[in-house]
């Protein structure tokens, strides 16, 4: 098996103050895992460091020769990010997920919008070509948003809490989805709030407070034992902390202060 | 009827007018549509006023030269939108904190370097335009660089709207979503370059928002509200030359008022959300 991230003593600090702490482990190709840990553990902030989109403060984030290419690992950020007020034609969205082939210039036809087509037909909204995304409910807006990662056909996938604000209907059609592209050998990675959904779809955890709590098969990462310690973990910053021994970049050291 | 083709059949200087408010005209809509889409309709009047100290500059330099107000011009615009988006994207400021901070500074910087030298009429003709002295220079550096706009602003349409939908998606190919975002601030800056020297940097702004928003009360389509304010646009040039001459109304303020006119009969009766419909009874609705 090879590994698709490589996290290494990754460290993200806003002010000094860690959002993620010195983690280190690795997504292997073609795991499916749940990132699970309280408000303010800094799931959102991984996520996004693995898609490039953080600078590390210390550590570093080794991807697979696979996933350098530009659009290689699709990252959905969260439903709040979207200026869904935008009134971008449903069909302009999914294309979106064509990027590296068409870029900013290139003419979309052909298969390309078979393949559009397609990818909404999957996620149950086929016929919704030229609507209006902003007279679209949330639910139908994160099916938009999934058929634009189905058309982006990436090999890495990483999700931010996908499933938040979503009814069961759609949580069911979108999870699908997901199992899909488990079953397809890609590499899934989503930020999840729901204990059971991870229990039931989701093979591996990484449970994390800022620090990594347990992270490996869902059973044994989702102990009761674990939980509690995720969930007592202080995640307020602590403004007297001692600064982190031998950082890259200082940032300070909330563990003892805590 | 006679009266809405004579002026410019019969006179040099309104023909040239109306051309140079025909081309700003349709610059004006997709650069007004996507200004107040994107929340930045108070950025073009930042921008505008950003125009005045380097107008200025040229005009201590050059005196009344159009090529000179214009190099200056655009530089300080540029200066400005690029300060304030540098500002905005390396502290906590937000863009439009950082905007009407600079916009501020410019604005009394050019009025007092304006003053230094000129005249109070000078200064009117900065800040309130003279389109009615356009000469064939001014007008094919008016027309110059409003094909530079549209040809810009083509190239970075579809990653603009991109990146208004989903400001973090395009990051994962690369840089292009923030070149856009200059890029785009280039075009209004060139589309005030372009407009200041007809209508002045108060009343640019007029001709760019007013239709824009105009536009917004028919239609909800991007493209279609686009083409719309252009439309807007463009016909309250042409009405408003025409009472200009006429009525003898100053030339800027008139066509600044016509879009005005069209934009709050717009926002009773448009189609898309005009306040008429929300009076009308609405107990209509189709099947679910």
């Amino acid at each position: 098996m090879t590994t698709a991230f490589e996290l290494n003593d990754v460290t993200i600090a806003y002010h000094g103050h860690p959002a993620v702490h010195h983690i280190s482990g690795a997504f292997e190709t073609g795991t499916l895992t749940a990132v699970v840990g309280p408000n303010g553990a800094g799931k959102s902030t991984l996520l996004g460091a693995m898609a490039g989109l953080k600078r590390l403060s210390q550590g570093r984030i080794a991807r697979a020769g696979a996933l350098s290419e530009p659009g290689a690992v699709a990252f959905l950020s969260q439903l709040s990010a979207i200026n869904a007020d935008f009134p971008l034609r449903v069909l302009e969205v999914v294309a979106m997920g064509l990027w590296p082939r068409f870029g900013a210039l290139g003419a979309i036809k052909g298969q390309a919008l078979t393949a559009i087509e397609n990818a909404l037909a999957q996620v149950g909204l086929a016929g919704f070509e030229n609507r209006l995304v902003d007279e679209l409910s949330v639910g139908q807006l994160q099916r938009v948003l999934f058929a634009r990662l189905i058309v982006q056909d990436a090999p890495a996938i990483l999700l931010d809490e996908p499933f938040s604000a979503l009814d069961a209907s759609t949580t069911r059609d979108l999870l699908a989805v997901v199992s899909g592209w488990h079953l397809q050998g890609r590499t899934v990675v989503a930020v999840l709030h729901d204990l059971d959904m991870v229990r039931t779809y989701f093979p591996d955890t990484l449970l994390m407070a800022r620090e990594l709590i347990s992270w490996g098969p869902t059973q044994q990462a989702l102990t009761a034992e674990h939980l509690a310690r995720a969930s007592q973990r202080s995640l307020a910053w602590v403004d007297s902390a001692s600064w982190c021994d031998a950082p890259a970049l200082e940032h300070v050291h909330t563990e003892r202060a805590a | 009827m006679d009266g809405l083709w004579a002026p410019f059949v019969e006179f040099a200087f309104m023909r040239r007018a109306l051309v140079a408010s025909l081309a700003l005209g349709l610059i004006a809509g997709p650069i007004g549509v996507l200004l107040v889409m994107r929340r930045m309709s108070l950025a073009g009047d930042a921008i505008a006023h950003a125009v005045l100290p380097g107008a200025a500059v040229g005009y201590l330099l050059a005196g009344m030269s159009l090529p000179a107000l214009g190099l200056g011009a655009f530089v300080s615009a540029l200066a400005v939108a690029l300060l304030a988006s540098f500002v905005a994207s390396n502290t906590a400021q937000k863009e439009d904190a950082s905007l009407a901070a600079f916009h501020l500074i410019a604005l009394a910087l050019g009025v007092t370097l304006v003053s230094i030298k000129g005249s109070s009429v000078d200064l009117m003709h900065l800040l309130f335009g003279s389109i009615l002295a356009v000469d064939t220079q001014a007008l094919v550096l008016v027309v110059g660089a409003v094909t530079a706009a549209l040809v810009l602003l083509a190239l970075v349409w579809r990653v603009l709207l991109a990146s208004s939908f989903d400001p973090m998606f395009l990051m994962q190919f690369g840089q292009s979503g923030k070149w856009a975002n200059q890029l785009f601030m280039l075009t209004v800056v060139l589309t005030f370059v372009a407009s200041f020297q007809t209508l002045g940097t108060l009343m640019a702004v007029g001709l760019l928002m007013l239709p824009a928003i105009a536009a917004r009360s028919w239609s909800r389509d991007i493209p279609t509200s686009c083409v719309l304010a252009s439309l807007f646009a463009m016909s309250s040039g042409f009405i408003g030359l025409l009472l200009s001459y006429h009525v003898s109304l100053p030339s800027g303020p008139a066509i600044v008022l016509t879009a005005g006119a069209i934009y709050l009969v717009s926002l009773l009766i448009g189609s898309h959300d005009g306040l008429l419909l929300k009076l009308l009874p609405s107990a209509r609705h189709r099947q679910s």
